[in-house]
């Protein structure tokens, strides 16, 4: 039999392509940048329980961070930069690895699928990521740039969230909770695999680094979904 | 046991295949492989083409043996090869569908044969260390710790069988990567190429088509051999080390 017909097509790439590993680096470096983002939003949001003033005085003080040393907005600019860059990387990589995993694996299996696939987390990690990415451009149009919000005022934080996330809205609130549960899974996941990726997990710490993974992307989730289920339930 | 089989029938590597149903009278005692045994004696009598498998030692330790039994490679029980799975774990009635392991990189040669060369492609890219030949080493000349020595047992109890790759979601042959890795990197003997190692054995997996890990842990369950999933973590540091931190020279 022929090299050719024995590798069966899909299987002998031409040029030498980026190793993989290579790839979940990147993933877990932009990870990494992304989660840090991700918890310091989150603390963020808890101010709203501080009182309308709370929230309004910590927006304005996230753009003059580091006053004069760096102009008005420098330090906003810069977080934004450096996280267009991660979920640039990020998406890309996964989309790179999507594509390798589907050759490398074209035929399901007949006899039902293997049934130890990993957990829910870790099976859900592709789609689970579009819907976070889908949940953020329209996160983005709702509280950044205001378009989908019927307040819509730069810098009136706590109106725009009040007026977002208004008991007549609640479908809204309810899309935000199912997407922050989303990026829970994603992150409980996430955490664990990113640790592995960067050589870090071992079999005696393997148990410890999944119960602390899930535990953060449960207080996570947690503190998140609190801010919108507050204010359509009129606690806040 | 009366049983009813759907095993894959593929006449070569450009057919298509298809799933064909058999039934066959087994025994509780037979292995997994017997009954196969039993099916192909029936089909030669009636003139049929038998089914094609792999299989050499029989006692689980060589590898050989692959198939996927009801979606799972090496079928239902754990720490077991298909070799030493036993029909008195199926009961009278059952249907048992049997495929080839489904890889990219492991094409199909004939019914559940697939060809695992990338395997040896693998290993050839760095799978070996550097020794003199001639008279052995004096036995107590490399000290080496216990528990390095019994991580680089644990790794080296890979069969090469591919059941991780066959697990695997992505297609990926990371845990065999790993086992090999970490088997010989552990040790004294396997310093001197490690990190040469680790680059030319990742490259030669990508090269094969594999695909990358997503750290599901499947690979890890279905292992016959009980591979832990942290030899990934171990493959990972020592190619980070070699490429991002620069151990490898040259």
């Amino acid at each position: 039999m022929s090299e050719k017909s024995r590798a069966g097509g899909a299987a002998a790439p031409r040029r030498p392509r980026t190793p993989s590993a290579l790839l979940k680096f990147v993933m877990a470096v932009s990870g990494v940048f992304l989660l840090l983002y991700v918890v310091l939003h989150m603390i963020g949001n808890l101010k709203i329980f501080f009182g309308p003033a709370a929230i309004d005085e910590y927006a304005s003080w996230l753009r003059t961070i580091l006053e004069p040393a760096l102009p008005y907005e420098g330090m906003l600019w810069i977080v934004r930069v450096v996280l267009l860059v991660s979920v640039i990387a990020h998406i890309w990589s996964a989309t790179v690895l999507t594509l390798r995993a589907r050759r490398a694996r074209p035929i399901k299996y007949a006899g039902g699928s293997y049934r130890v696939k990993g957990s829910y987390a870790a099976r859900t990690m592709r789609w689970g990521g579009v819907i976070i990415a889908l949940f953020v451009i329209y996160h983005l149009l709702d509280l950044t740039f205001g378009v989908a919000n019927p307040n819509g005022v730069h810098l009136e934080v706590y109106d725009n969230i009040a007026a977002g996330f208004a008991p007549e809205r609640w479908y809204v609130t309810l899309f935000y909770v199912l997407a922050v549960v989303a990026l829970g899974f994603h992150v409980q996941h996430g955490i664990f695999s990113g640790i592995q990726t960067l050589g870090w997990s071992s079999n005696s710490r393997e148990r410890t680094i999944k119960v602390v993974s899930t535990v953060f992307a449960v207080v996570l989730t947690l503190g998140f979904i609190s801010v919108p289920l507050a204010v359509t339930f009129g606690v806040v | 046991m009366k049983l009813t089989l759907k095993v894959w029938r593929q006449r070569d590597a450009i057919d298509k295949g298809r799933l064909a149903t058999y039934d066959v009278e087994a025994h509780e005692d037979m292995s997994f492989l017997e009954m196969l045994d039993v099916l192909n004696e029936e089909l030669i009598t009636s003139g049929e083409d038998p089914v094609a498998f792999d299989h050499d030692c029989r006692e689980g330790i060589c590898g050989t043996c692959s198939m996927v039994i009801d979606g799972q490679p090496h079928g239902p029980q754990r720490a077991t090869t298909t070799c030493q799975l036993h029909m008195r774990h199926y009961n009278d009635g059952d249907t048992i569908v049997i495929e080839p392991f489904r890889s990219g990189a492991f094409p199909v040669i004939k019914d559940l044969i697939v060809d695992r060369g990338a395997f040896d492609k693998v290993i050839q890219a760095g799978g070996y260390i550097s020794a003199n030949t001639g008279s052995a080493p004096e036995a107590n000349a490399n000290a080496v710790q216990k528990e390095h020595a019994d991580r680089a047992f644990a790794a080296a109890n890979c069969i090469g069988c591919g059941a991780c790759v066959a697990a695997c979601p992505n297609g990926s042959a990371s845990l065999f990567l790993g086992a090999k890795l970490t088997h010989l990197g552990e040790l004294p003997q396997g310093q001197p190429e490690r990190y040469q190692r680790v680059v030319e054995m990742v490259q030669t997996h990508e090269d094969a088509g594999f695909g990358g890990c997503t750290n599901t842990g499947a690979c890890a369950t279905a292992c016959p051999k009980e591979i832990p999933l942290d030899v990934i973590s171990q493959l990972n540091r020592d190619y980070l080390a070699a490429t991002v931190g620069g151990k490898k020279k040259g």
